[in-house]
Order: C-alpha cells, then structure tokens, then sequence
C-alpha cells in the first residue's frame, strides 16, 4: 500500500517536474529565436502565461465528443511515456515503471498520441485540420524509419530491449552510446529534428500556410491540454536520449545541462532553415538518416 | 471557499494579469491597415516583447484585430469570424476608417462606424497608425483587461438584438449559422 502511494506521487511529482521543464525549454527557444533575430524577445516564462491565459478561458467549443480524444490522447501518450522512461540514474524521487522491453513498447505509445489526434481532427471537421494530420503522418513515416533502425541497432549491439538494460551497459562500460555507437546515434538525432517538428519540418503546424493544422479549431482547454502535453512530451524525448546516448544523468542539474543541449540542435537548426513541403521532408529523412541508420545495423551486426 | 467574493477577486486578477500579458492577435486584415502589423511584430518594434503574438485561427484568438475599412462584403466574414472566438475575447479598431469612415466616409459600400456591429474594445486612430500608435493601442487594451473593463463581448451577449438588427441592415442575404458561444 505504501509502495503505491510513493509510487503515485512520485509520478506527479516527475509530471510537475516535466511540465515545468518542458515548458522552461520552449520559453527559452522563442528567447533565442526572438535574440538571433535581433529582438528582446518575451520573457523565458512567457509560455506558462500563455497556458495560464489558455486555462482561464471562459468557454470552449468542441464539435462532438470524439474532439476531446485529441488532446486526451496526446496527454495520455506524454503521461505514459513519461512513466516509463527513467528520468535519472539512481532514482529515489522518480518513480519509473520500466519492464524488459519497454523500448519496443515505447516505439508504439510514440505514434499513440498523433493517431488519437487524427480521430479528434476528423470530428472538427476543418478541412486544415485534416491536412495537418496527413501531412503529420506522413512526416512521421518518413523519421520513424531512421529511428528505429537506430534503436534495433542499439538492441542488436547490447542484447536487451529496456532502457534501464542500455543505460547499464554504458555503466559498465564507462563510455557513452554516442562514441560506442555513434551512426546510431546520428540516426536518432536526425530522426529527433522530425519528432520536434520545428522548422525545417513544421510541416504540420505551419500557421501562415494551413492555420496550425490539427490544432486549428481548438481553443481555450483543448489547446491548454495539447501545450501542455507537448512540453512533457519534449522533456521525455530529451529525457530518452540522455538515457539512450548519454548515460543518463546521476541529479537533476547534469539532466538539465545535458537536455539543454540536446535541445539546442533543433532550436539552432530551425532558425537557419525555411519549411520543406511534405514530400522534400520525407526524402530527406529517407536519405542521410536512413544511411546512417543502415550504417547503425552493419556495425551492430558485424562488430 | 470557491463562491467566496474575496476569492473569486483574487482569481480574477491572476487571470486577468496572465490574460493582459498574453494577448494573441487575429489580425484581419481588411484595407491597408495589414501593412502597419508586419513592423510592428518584426525586430523594429517587436511586439512579442509585450505577450502579443499572432494567433492562426479564430478559436486560439483573443483580440480581433480589424485593420482599416470594412466593406459590407466582408462585414459578414468579420462577423462570423467574431463569433467563432472564444470568449473572454476583444476588438481592437485600428485606422480612422473604423471609427467614422475616414476618407471613405462617403462611400456607398463601406461601414462607417464599426462599434454599431461590433463591439469595439480600443479604438487607434490614425491615417495610418504608426507601430508605435498600434503598441500604445496594445497597451491600452492591456490597461483595460488588468482593469476589468474589457467586456465587450458581455456588452454583444446582452445587446445581441441591436447588434443584430444593425448587422442585418447592411447585409441583406444573412445566411448564416446560429451564434455558438
């Protein structure tokens, strides 16, 4: 009884700690957007005003109920996939329900929250909103492959299929993934510049072409819900590569410098780039990352 | 403790202060007016410094943002634009053309005066306003909103039927779907 009641709130504890990461972090890259542009720029806490406003709208209209599964289902998937992938080394404080496997499992709850958007897309309606969600699965077609190849390479190379399994053969060995296997871990951060969708690849929220997409008739609650499960969703991907490539992290402050600067390659890289329509995206990720993800598999299966 | 008017004081004005610094624009851009919106959000003028960024659809949207003349064709997008936000929402009159019609104060199909369909929240004057008198605009309206008296969409719920009567006047095929809060 008592294991689970630490286990449940230590899980809101890790949610809090994530939500307030997360939504850190994207107040932080439209800081730096706005200094590379040479602007002041709003202030880092900027996004948790915008939710707080979001909340406090006074009304919400939805067209049906089959709108709430999309921002539900995005918060289930950022839930869960926060759950099982372990936020630091020796946790005390962060409870994770980790099981042999649960990378394979991960690889499906990460298509999870998308699909339940596309159910909740189609109600709205909106003709945006259904070719924001084509595009989005199409883009997600195109990083999928890199990144998996990526991680059956690291299951190939390590014989274990669970994070906690990867991340303790980097203790043991004392030399991180990203230098044991580096074209895995190429492959992944290509695949990771898709999962976060800024620019080049914001094929699928481009507000001057198709009005935010899948979020397009969404206010208020709906819209608070799927801020703020994208910004949990951002610190658990961070979160994963630290765990995969890093060697995880011992206390908060070495996950946060190692997060941060994970993070700062799809920040830097989108302020250099323009949007790529859908197909050029596509083909860039069946390209380089795709080679360095066959790279990956030949060094898992050979060496 | 909810029901508790201290209370309720108290939530107000923490949602009113995240509701002034964050102000997401739909900007409407109906005459000439749209020119003046590009500099203002750019690094010159950099809006985004003040919570104030551009907001895709009508439904993320808190302010309406009409720029310049309204023609009685796109009254009715206007309107129905208008409708479809989610309240607490607001409109900003930006140009003299919204508050009397400015230099086509007598032309055959344009509206004049906009507050008679539409409640206005903070009027900008100018021929063109200049980013500088759009930011003050902004201000004001924050000043408002921190203040409580931004409620023009109360005003529209509780005067509907002038609204509406008005509207109609000017648009004599009214073919459109219910008002949905």
């Amino acid at each position: 009884m008592e294991e689970v009641l630490y286990n449940v709130l230590g899980a809101i504890a890790t949610f809090l700690v994530a939500f307030v990461v997360g939504m850190t972090y994207g107040g932080l890259n439209r800081k730096i957007t706005a200094r590379v542009q040479n602007r002041k720029g709003p202030p880092f806490y900027q996004n948790f005003i915008d939710t707080l406003k979001l909340a406090s709208k006074k009304s919400a209209i939805h067209h049906g109920v089959m709108q709430h599964f999309g921002p539900a289902f995005l918060m289930v998937t950022s839930v869960m996939s926060l759950l099982i992938v372990p936020v630091l080394t020796h946790n005390q404080w962060f409870p994770n329900l980790n099981f042999h496997g649960d990378l394979i499992f991960l690889l499906y709850i990460m298509v999870f929250g998308p699909l339940g958007m596309a159910l909740g897309a189609g109600q709205t309606g909106n003709p945006n909103s259904a070719i924001g969600i084509t595009r989005g699965l199409s883009q997600m077609v195109g990083y999928e492959i890199p990144w998996v190849l990526a991680l059956v390479a690291l299951m190939i190379q390590y014989h274990t299929t669970s994070i906690v399994g990867l991340m303790a053969v980097q203790a043991q060995s004392g030399t991180w993934l990203m230098f044991s296997s580096p074209f895995a871990f190429i492959a992944a951060v290509m695949a990771m510049l898709g999962m976060f969708s800024y620019s080049p690849f914001d094929v699928v929220i481009a507000p001057a072409e198709i009005a935010s997409g899948p979020a397009s008739e969404n206010g208020g609650k709906y819209l608070f819900t799927m801020m703020s499960s994208g910004s949990v969703f951002a610190f658990v991907k961070l979160t994963l590569y630290v765990d995969l490539f890093m060697g995880g992290a011992d206390n908060i402050v070495i996950l946060l410098v190692k997060t941060f600067a994970l993070y700062m390659i799809p920040v830097l890289y989108s302020l250099t780039t323009v949007r790529y329509r859908t197909e050029q995206s596509i083909r860039w990720f069946w390209g380089w990352p795709s080679f360095f993800g066959l790279l990956a598999i030949l060094q898992a299966v050979i060496f | 403790m909810i029901n508790d008017k201290n209370s309720q004081k108290i939530v107000d004005i923490i949602q009113n202060w995240a509701r002034k610094h964050s102000i997401w624009v739909l900007g409407y851009g109906t005459g000439c007016g749209a020119i003046e919106i590009p500099p203002t959000m750019t690094s010159r003028y950099d809006a985004e410094r003040l919570g104030v960024r551009g907001a895709a659809t009508p439904r993320q949207a808190d302010v309406l943002l009409i720029t310049g003349y309204l023609t009685t064709k796109t009254l009715k997008r206007v309107i129905r634009v208008y409708e479809q936000m989610q309240d607490p929402k607001y409109v900003i009159g930006f140009g003299s053309c919204t508050i009397n019609g400015g230099m086509y104060y007598d032309s055959y199909n344009t509206i004049k005066v906009l507050d008679k369909y539409l409640p206005v929240d903070v009027y900008i004057n100018g021929c063109m306003p200049r980013p500088e008198a759009v930011l003050s605009g902004f201000g004001q309206l924050q000043k408002r909103i921190a203040e409580g008296r931004a409620d023009g969409a109360k005003q529209y719920k509780e005067n509907l039927e002038w609204y509406r009567a008005n509207q109609k006047k000017i648009i004599p095929n009214w073919v459109m779907p219910e008002y949905n809060w």
